[in-house]
């Protein structure tokens, strides 16, 4: 008997797993693969308020960013490489910066830091960047993490027992709740918490609910490394263009890519992203990677001369409304979920876990809870 | 036919369609570039293109597989240090 089983060892589930631990629980994480093996995995670690506009969404962010800043101090930046770099969004015409100007003046009034950095100021700030580019706006609270470790090290510092190569194939209500995994094991809890981000649906469906999750397919360019620890990484900061957060927030189906570029720790250049619901289609097409790599080349010139080295695959957490699914299911006592944050939920996993803590233990939430209520898809 | 690359101070022999690494090998030569962490040596590793350790400069441009480009008379191969760039 544990007090909770958390379904998921991704950074999601992670998160759940430390803050229950810290609320006094008693916590066993269930995974059919390893730690970070599914979209934790696939991603660039972002911590980002610049490419919310206000709303939930951004409010959970906020929340999030304070926990991560705790999260550096309990686990250590180096051991989760949190980097507090900030982000710039640049605009490649005067009517996108308009735009970039205009969500800015919203993000300063909902409490974000909004810097507005005209043309000439750009390769102050940044200083291989294009000077083509109309302007951009500086924001000093975007952060990274690198999230394979990240969920390891919460992981670790919950003192959850952990079961990886478990998948759940039954989640049977009642009181105490009987979780079933595929190797005959039966785990009783009181709660339980789906944390199986894009397989989340599936998950909940075997609990007997509906859940709308759906894989929203993205790829990664990553370069030879360029910097290291003894040489400065080309990159300052997190760079991206004003048409991302369109191409986000958009609710098509069809192919859309617009440019994301950072530096790593370890000296490589990750070039995003792109995003389309092809459901989990496997393959790697070259026109998606020769557009991330061309978009990029327009930010950042010197890039034409740098090779790519590898790609990788992820599959985001996609739901109807874009905002994740947090909270008790009405449907099945007991059973919580934590899953579809899309492409942020790296970000997101701090505050989602205290939110999921809380509402175990019946204690005040960090945040509202109602704009990411489960059965508002029933 | 064989033909001379060159590498760093040396000339080294090579035949059509060895590849670098082989001719450096052939050569006696065991390391070509430098760690960029800890500046330790790197050749040769998975030798099928798939692990980027036996990167080094070739013909002025870093970051170049060893074990997959073919050899050309005349080529200059440098030892790396660090990223290269």
């Amino acid at each position: 008997m544990t007090d909770v089983v958390v379904v998921g060892a991704g950074i999601v589930g992670a998160a759940c797993a430390y803050y229950a631990a810290r609320a006094g629980l008693s916590v066993t994480v269930l995974d059919r693969g390893p730690v970070a093996g599914g979209t934790s995995s696939a991603g660039e670690g972002n911590l980002l308020v610049s490419d919310k506009p206000p709303g939930p969404e951004l409010g959970l962010m906020l929340e999030s960013l304070r926990l991560w800043r705790e999260l550096g101090t309990a686990l250590g930046p180096d051991a989760i490489e949190l980097e507090p770099k900030g982000g710039l969004v640049v605009a490649a015409t005067s009517a996108d910066l308009d735009a970039t100007y205009r969500l800015a003046e919203r993000h300063r009034d909902a409490g974000v830091e909004a810097v507005e950095i005209p043309a000439h100021r750009l390769t102050a700030r940044e200083p291989r960047l294009s000077t083509d580019l109309a302007g951009g706006v500086w924001y000093p609270q975007d952060a990274q993490v690198q999230p394979m470790l990240t969920a390891a090290r919460l992981l670790r510092a919950s003192g959850a027992t952990v079961h990886c190569g478990a998948e759940v194939v039954r989640i049977e209500p009642g009181a105490p709740l009987r979780v079933h995994t595929s190797g005959g094991q039966r785990f009783a809890a009181d709660a339980v918490v789906n944390a199986a981000g894009t397989w989340g649906g599936e998950v909940a469906a075997r609990a007997g609910v509906r859940l709308p999750i759906a894989p929203r397919r993205g790829f990664v360019l990553v370069t030879e490394p360029l910097g290291g620890r003894r040489a400065a990484a080309p990159i300052r900061h997190k760079v991206y263009a004003a048409d991302y957060m369109s191409t986000v927030s958009s609710d098509d189906a069809g192919l859309q890519v617009s440019a994301v570029v950072e530096s790593t720790r370890a000296g490589t250049v990750l070039i995003g992203a792109s995003r389309e619901r092809v459901g989990f289609a496997a393959g790697f097409p070259v026109p998606v990677l020769r557009r991330l790599a061309a978009q990029a080349i327009v930010l950042f010139p010197f890039l034409a001369e740098v090779a790519a080295i590898r790609a990788y695959r992820g599959f985001r957490p996609y739901t109807p409304d874009h905002l994740p699914a947090i909270g008790p299911d009405p449907r099945v006592r007991g059973l919580y979920h934590a899953a579809g944050h899309e492409g942020a939920g790296i970000g997101l996993a701090p505050a989602t876990g205290a939110l999921i803590a809380a509402q175990i233990t019946g204690e005040p939430p960090p945040v509202d809870p109602k704009p990411f209520r489960p059965e508002r898809f029933a | 036919m064989t033909f001379s690359i060159r590498f760093d101070d040396r000339n080294v022999p090579s035949a059509p369609g060895q590849t670098v690494a082989a001719a450096l090998w052939a050569a006696g030569e065991r390391s070509w570039r430098t760690t960029r962490d800890r500046g330790a040596p790197r050749g040769l590793f998975c030798g099928i293109g798939v692990c980027f350790d036996c990167i080094v400069t070739i013909d002025g441009v870093p970051n170049q597989r060893a074990c997959l480009v073919p050899t050309r008379p005349g080529m200059v191969v440098r030892t790396q240090p660090g990223v290269g760039h």
